[in-house]
């Protein structure tokens, strides 16, 4: 199936010469959550307005189910829905009237059951006839994404869409996400939180320095990333790794009474049953026995930190 | 054509408008008094008569220019610099709209704005003088013109100002010096000849002389310049909107 947004080669140079976009490709299929991770200024708020239309690519393409949003502007973005990072609102406008002013810029005739049924999906219908000044940030939050879904875009972008909000508005934000899903919606969400990306992303892409570094299926990327570490707890404190154990890349905890193993899920062997089959005959005592998985920031740092090490 | 966006700007704007409408009345209207109470009523019994029309009468056409002109330009200007200001201004330029689409939602309500303030003067004109309008279809298309394209050169203001000084400097440093220069409040023909020839350079000249025409059939230059003046400026200012959506000067990077 043709990816829904398709995204080839994309540079970016502002005037003042900086480049916040240096080729990036990437394809989204239909009804996929997409994140995109990367630190402050990797170029992903630049990226989703090239998409959006609000600043030019200097060069590369960009098609939205097919339509190129250049040439085919009109096409391309009506297709798309996108929630801005900060918040940009009228600040004397009627919730609702906010929300059809969005429906109607995008094309859509007016049709209150639709606008009603959004407000009612974001717990705003309440407030429908409240000026937006009188609401809380969170609830701000909310009408910009009722914005954005007002005209029925098949691609969302939401840029942080969580940053600066409680952890209440944070779950139902990733409801909000996961119902569009089931109606197809193909979602690509910018984030700090890397949490939200493990909580729902069906794939990763990692940008940093106006580069795409990975772009992965988030579980395939947590397996092959994922380092898992053992950590073997004694009962009598040690000074040093004993010498029947020095083949093993041990480290010796910092009270002495840990020593941790780390281990490639992936491979055929990660060598468990022979280390503490080594770790009792060197005679030594167990009382415990536990294991971590490195999490997606844990790869996301690593990964970042390992494209600048080459910049 | 984007029809449904044209108009949910428009009605957007015009919300805006009808929120603050005491605001947006009151002040010109108590200004235009003011200006009846002084020029009228003080130095007008001094002048009486203009080529054959009171002195109160005269400067209605001229008033109502005055305000039609400040208002064009300052609801426009507003209404496009709000959204960069605020924002807001992302989801136009991530809509499916074109250039015209824009222009038309903001500069139409910026215009109707104007108009609507512009009518509400000559009311209140009638209550201090006696105006016969000989030519009222020619006075309603004035009218309408001075609107747009003062709205359209509101519009382009709006997109260069950097913050809310430069909003006000060029209606204050620019148009109310050629309107006052521009024979709101007498006729070209009572200045010294050299002063004459410098008034033929200033486009508000023009459009007062033209608009004023449609009341007392009275004008400064022929009707027909007047008409292509005031054409000239609204292809001026509609040409320069396109060239700055076209390379996004000040709106898209």
């Amino acid at each position: 199936m043709a990816p829904i947004l398709s995204i080839t080669d994309v540079r970016k140079a502002y005037d003042g010469g900086f480049e916040a976009l240096k080729g990036v490709s990437l394809d989204i299929e239909e009804g996929e959550i997409l994140a995109l991770l990367g630190p402050n200024g990797a170029g992903k708020t630049t990226l989703i307005s090239t998409v959006c239309g609000i600043t030019r690519p200097t060069s590369g393409t960009i098609t939205v189910a097919g339509h190129d949003i250049i040439r085919d502007y009109r096409a391309a973005r009506s297709l798309i829905g996108l929630v801005p990072q900060e918040i940009a609102l009228e600040p004397f406008e009627k919730v609702i009237n906010t929300v059809r002013f969005s429906r109607g810029l995008f094309g859509k005739g007016r049709k209150d059951a639709v606008v009603e049924d959004i407000l009612k999906r974001l717990s705003l219908w309440d407030k429908r006839d409240n000026q937006i000044r009188e609401l809380s940030g969170g609830m701000k939050r909310r009408v910009l994404i009722a914005k954005a879904l007002a005209h029925d875009p098949r691609v969302l972008f939401l840029d942080e869409p969580t940053a600066g909000v409680d952890v209440e508005l944070r779950k139902d934000m990733w409801d909000i996400v996961e119902q569009l899903r089931a109606d197809g919606v193909t979602t690509i969400l910018t984030t700090h939180y890397i949490e939200e990306a493990e909580a729902i992303a069906d794939r990763v892409a990692v940008i940093s320095g106006g580069e795409i570094l990975l772009v992965e299926d988030k579980d395939k990327l947590m397996a092959r990333m994922g380092r898992k570490q053992l950590m073997v707890q004694l009962t009598a404190p040690l000074t040093a790794v004993p010498e029947g154990l020095s083949d093993y890349d041990l480290t010796l905890g910092a009270d002495g009474q840990s020593l941790i193993y780390s281990y490639d899920t992936q491979s055929e062997r990660t060598g468990i049953t022979r280390l503490l089959q080594d770790v009792a005959k060197a005679g030594l005592q167990l009382r415990d026995v536990e294991t971590q998985q490195s999490s997606l920031e844990d790869i996301f740092v690593s990964l970042v930190h390992k494209g600048e090490d080459a910049a | 054509m984007n029809w449904s966006a044209v108009r949910a700007i428009y009605v957007f704007e015009m919300a805006r408008f009808f929120r603050t409408i005491a605001q947006s009345l009151i002040s010109p209207v108590l200004s235009t008094s003011l200006y009846f109470v002084v020029f009228g009523a003080a130095i007008g019994s001094r002048i009486q008569e203009v080529e054959g029309v009171s002195y109160g009468a005269f400067i209605v056409p001229g008033l109502v220019m005055l305000t039609v002109m400040t208002q064009g330009i300052s609801n426009a200007s507003f209404g496009i610099y709000f959204p960069k200001f605020i924002g807001t201004i992302y989801e136009l330029l991530s809509a499916p709209v074109n250039f015209l689409e824009i222009v038309m939602g903001y500069v139409g309500a910026a215009a109707t704005k104007a108009m609507f303030i512009g009518i509400v003067i000559l009311i209140t004109s009638f209550f201090f003088v006696d105006i016969d309008i000989q030519h009222p279809l020619a006075m309603i298309a004035f009218l309408v013109l001075t609107c747009v394209s003062f709205a359209l050169f509101g519009f382009i203001i709006g997109i260069w100002a950097g913050n809310f000084e430069q909003l006000q400097l060029v209606p204050l440093l620019i148009i109310t010096p050629l309107v006052f220069l521009g024979g709101s409040f007498y006729s070209i023909s009572m200045l010294p000849p050299v002063w004459q020839t410098i008034s033929m350079f200033n486009p508000v000249v023009y459009l007062i002389s033209g608009f004023r025409w449609s009341f007392f059939g009275l004008a400064d230059v022929p009707i027909l310049t007047s008409l292509l003046a005031i054409a000239a400026f609204t292809g001026l200012c509609l040409g320069a909107i396109w060239w700055i959506f076209k390379t996004g000067w000040r709106i898209r990077q």
